[in-house]
């Protein structure tokens, strides 16, 4: 078995909040695994509790074969990183892109700083003419391209992706999604995407999973979601939202 | 240097695509600078600081005589004249001597107290908003009890314990200046704790020290530079206080404060032994007040496109 990255019975309880009721999912190495559900059913929850965000109170992560407690270790961050929704907020605001892809190398001790943050900066589009400039002096599309030069640079196995474009217009989105599939399939990275856009988990996704308040609902490869081959209610009420609204005549 | 020269080296400052670390550094400088120097008033309050600098730094050129050594046979007590600017006190030492060499005495308690509490406030705050839990409560409840006393009283206490002297009063007016430090710099660090990028931090696997030290830190700093400035013109009175009750520089120090107490005895007669001193204290302080509104303008990163 390969699996990446698996999730068993997985709990977390914000104060008495139950915001994820026993949540298990596996996903395999080099695959691309999608979270769907309305806003609150806990897909970010369980993608903050697998990096360590959140309180998990019961239940077990394994990455890679390894079975990870309440704290993660340096190890776990050069294997799993995690782009953030917004982008206009994941970037610190006094720091300019050269010192934010320092920091991770800096705290891993890697020697060749230089060349990784040219080399990072290239792969994602963006020229050394971006290195030295502050977050606020970049686009959404850019600074999320910093984001994920920033994800990739300890060189992880799996990326956690939240929502990573929903924050993105139309057209910067198409651009990042494309960036995303890019750099996965030259380094056969395996992600955990969450969104609420139907469309875009069919396009970059090849199963995923169903979330509704804290618990799964069901799991579906993409073709049968795009075939509407679905089981349960609720995702044929996604679906139906998902195709916008319907003039009844 | 020719106005092209000027404007291209304006250009690079405000290039948005600099070139290497130091340029985006300098070119932030800048853009501060420029918001701050537009601010007239502000401006004449940096003036009034660098003239204070300037006089501590030459008073023994700038000083016409002794601040200690009076002439107690012809000079005692002499309205402002020529020869003594702002008059002689009770012991002929001529005033606007003694001004000039207080300034330096000025200078030290003020830039002592910042530098010893200053940092002690940053540190317990952003340790305690970071941290959260039992950590905070305990320090933030220890910096409530500093706050409670009205801060002379308890600078007096310390004075009292400590027995007077010039350091004394720097010490005690630094354990008592500290807390509202500690109070902005965790209320800052509570906004920024969990915004994203201090979680993609934190995904890096750094350090809670490091988290702190190097991402935190900087966001409070700009806030408590402010703060810290506008509190020198109060530093600098209660210095005063505490010379005036006999408590911070002793005599013959030429200490501001210490020169009104001595002055007290006359002050209807000769107004000028008091009155010069405190001119001397009033213009300090502004400068400080002044300076420190300009630097909330330019420093506040809520303000503008910073």
């Amino acid at each position: 078995m390969n699996a990446a990255l698996s999730v068993d019975g997985l709990e977390v309880i914000f104060d008495r909040f139950r915001a994820l009721k026993g949540v298990s999912l596996e996903v395999r190495s080099g695959e691309s695994y999608g979270l769907v559900g309305e806003s609150g059913s806990g897909k970010s929850t369980l993608l903050r509790a697998i990096a360590g965000l959140a309180p998990v109170a019961s239940g077990s992560i394994t990455v890679n074969g390894k079975n990870l407690g309440k704290g993660r270790d340096k190890a776990f961050y050069r294997e799993v990183q995690m782009v953030f929704q917004d982008p206009y907020g994941s970037l610190h605001p006094r720091q300019t892109v050269d010192r934010l892809l320092q920091e991770p190398l800096a705290i891993h001790g890697f020697a060749d700083g230089e060349k990784r943050i040219e080399r990072a900066l290239d792969e994602v589009g963006l020229g050394t003419g971006f290195r030295f400039r502050y977050a606020h002096q970049l686009s959404g599309g850019q600074r999320q391209r910093v984001a994920i030069a920033r994800a990739l640079i300890l060189e992880p196995s799996i990326l956690l992706l939240d929502e990573p474009t929903s924050a993105l217009d139309a057209s910067v989105q198409a651009e990042v999604l494309n960036l995303l599939e890019e750099v996965r399939r030259r380094r056969k990275l395996t992600f955990l995407m969450v969104s609420h856009d139907l469309a875009i988990i069919t396009h970059m996704c090849e199963r995923l999973m169903v979330m509704q308040s804290g618990e799964a609902v069901e799991n579906l490869t993409a073709s049968q979601l795009v075939g509407h081959r679905v089981t349960k209610d609720y995702t044929r009420n996604l679906l139906r939202a998902s195709e916008g609204f319907v003039r009844t005549a | 240097m020719s106005t092209e020269a000027i404007q291209s080296r304006r250009d690079w400052l405000l290039s948005e695509r600099p070139a290497s670390r130091m340029q985006a550094r300098l070119g932030r400088a800048y853009v501060a600078w420029r918001r701050f120097s537009a601010n007239r008033l502000a401006f004449v309050g940096l003036l009034i600081i660098l003239a204070l600098l300037v006089v501590a730094a030459f008073a023994d050129v700038l000083a016409p005589y002794s601040p200690t050594i009076g002439d107690l046979k012809n000079a005692r007590l002499l309205a402002p004249s020529a020869a003594h600017w702002f008059g002689t006190d009770d012991l002929g030492r001529d005033i606007y001597s003694r001004i000039i060499y207080g300034s330096r005495w000025t200078l030290y308690v003020v830039i002592l107290v910042a530098i010893i509490a200053a940092p002690v406030g940053l540190l317990v705050g952003t340790v305690a908003g970071y941290a959260g839990g039992w950590t905070d409560a305990i320090l933030m409840r220890i910096t409530d009890i500093f706050l409670a006393f009205p801060k002379l009283v308890l600078a007096l206490a310390f004075v009292a314990a400590l027995g007077p002297g010039i350091e004394n009063a720097v010490l005690a007016i630094a354990i008592t200046s500290w807390p509202p430090y500690a109070r902005i710099a965790r209320a800052e660090t509570l906004t920024v704790r969990n915004s994203d990028y201090i979680k993609a931090v934190q995904l890096m696997g750094a350090s809670p020290f490091r988290i702190v030290l190097r991402h935190i830190m900087p966001l409070c700093i700009s806030s408590l530079i402010i703060r810290v400035t506008l509190d020198m013109a109060g530093i600098i009175l209660t210095a005063a206080g505490l010379g005036f009750l006999g408590l911070g520089a002793q005599p013959p120090l030429p200490e501001w404060g210490t020169m009104i107490a001595s002055g007290r005895r006359f002050i209807l007669d000769q107004w000028w032994v008091a009155g010069a001193p405190g001119f001397a204290i009033l213009i300090v302080s502004l400068g400080f007040n002044l300076l420190g509104d300009g630097l909330r303008d330019a420093l506040d990163p809520r303000s503008g496109d910073q």
